[in-house]
């Protein structure tokens, strides 16, 4: 799968990552995919080095999807690390995306659930229908370039 | 799988560097990563054992300048080597859009070199991928050790060993002296580059 995320897209995406960080006070959220890309970035992110955070999330969501399949689960659809100031929740949107908020001691936990809650089965249905409409263009069939 | 940005005019790309272990895939990338200048590079992210073995992956994300008019910006991973961390390279194999085979000169690694490529191949399978379509670049490193004590296996071995059906660009290097590691790099990049523009052209097209 190829990801092509135009302004359009990215305008309904940050629609919602707007809304978890205005109503959690989370500092930040990010949206990467499984394979540890980037796709968007929301809020305070300028301090954090978030192409190495992407890449580690991944990794982190997949080393753990290994364990739940050991336990006789499919997946674990989030995480959370707990640091002295700093936390980090990841949560899976859908079967490509996973969203990282950031937050600090401003807000709690519950808060963050609650609010990615709410907006968790939109937002994944609004990335679908973003990947879905690019499927129709009619990518070369992969070849050896020399 | 390349990320293509078109509110940021950014294409993201990952390129992974495979191998048996201890053929140098992370000292690729160190010697990548100190030579390049602070604008270009990000930080160079390790998860390795105490015996720096590869645990898990070394990443380092690149900024490669521009190509009609997207910043192509590239993430190079390793994988770990060793046999029994397979699960683990088919997580770093996920979306990928290149790989760099780098192959260990030594005679006595000549069958783990062909071990590995056939481990690539599999996994890039079972993902969907084909390794005869995907852009793919060949080392053979540790070439330094040439002339010394160490038993090398000659460049025409280790081609007909590894490349005879492939016939992909291949590159003789020393990762850990720097011979042959930004060739090696500047064509894997290449081809994944063309890979993606021509997606791009036909993307333009249709979005614009």
């Amino acid at each position: 799968m190829n990801i092509i995320i135009t302004k359009e897209d990215l305008k309904k995406i940050n629609f919602f990552l707007d809304k978890v960080v205005s109503s959690s006070l989370a500092h930040s959220v990010l949206l990467i995919d499984r394979s540890g890309q980037l796709i968007a970035q929301y809020g305070n992110t300028l301090d954090i080095d978030i192409l190495s955070l992407s890449a580690l999330t991944a990794a982190n969501f997949g080393a753990t999807a290994e364990i739940a399949k050991i336990l006789g689960e499919e997946e674990f659809t989030l995480l959370f690390h707990k640091g002295k100031t700093e936390n980090v929740y990841f949560t899976a949107i859908g079967e490509h995306v996973i969203m990282v908020t950031l937050f600090d001691d401003k807000t709690s936990l519950g808060l963050i659930r609650l609010r990615i809650n709410q907006i968790a089965d939109e937002l994944s249905n609004a990335l679908v229908s973003i990947f879905e409409e690019k499927k129709e263009i009619p990518f070369l069939k992969p070849q050896r370039l020399s | 799988m390349p990320f293509i940005n078109f509110s940021k005019d950014e294409i993201q790309c990952k390129i992974v560097y495979y191998g048996a272990g201890f053929c140098g895939k992370t000292t690729n990338l160190q010697y990548i990563y100190t030579k390049m200048g602070e604008d270009t590079k990000g930080k160079m992210v390790s998860i390795d054992t105490r015996g720096d073995r590869t645990l898990f992956f070394d990443f380092l994300s690149l900024n490669l300048g521009k190509i009609r008019g997207f910043d192509v910006r590239v993430q190079l991973y390793t994988v770990p080597g060793q046999v029994h961390y397979d699960a683990t390279r088919k997580l770093v194999l996920k979306g990928v859009d290149g790989v760099v085979f780098v192959a260990d000169s030594l005679k006595v690694q000549r069958k783990k070199n062909i071990e590995s490529l056939i481990n690539l191949a599999k996994n890039l399978a079972e993902k969907g991928v084909s390794i005869r379509t995907i852009p793919l670049v060949i080392q053979y490193n540790k070439r330094d050790l040439d002339g010394t004590d160490s038993e090398l296996l000659l460049l025409e071995i280790l081609e007909k060993d590894l490349n005879s059906m492939l016939k992909v660009p291949s590159f003789s290097a020393s990762a850990l002296k720097g011979a042959g590691v930004f060739e090696t790099l500047r064509e894997i990049s290449k081809l994944v580059v063309k890979d993606v523009s021509r997606k791009i052209m036909l993307v333009d097209q249709q979005l614009r």
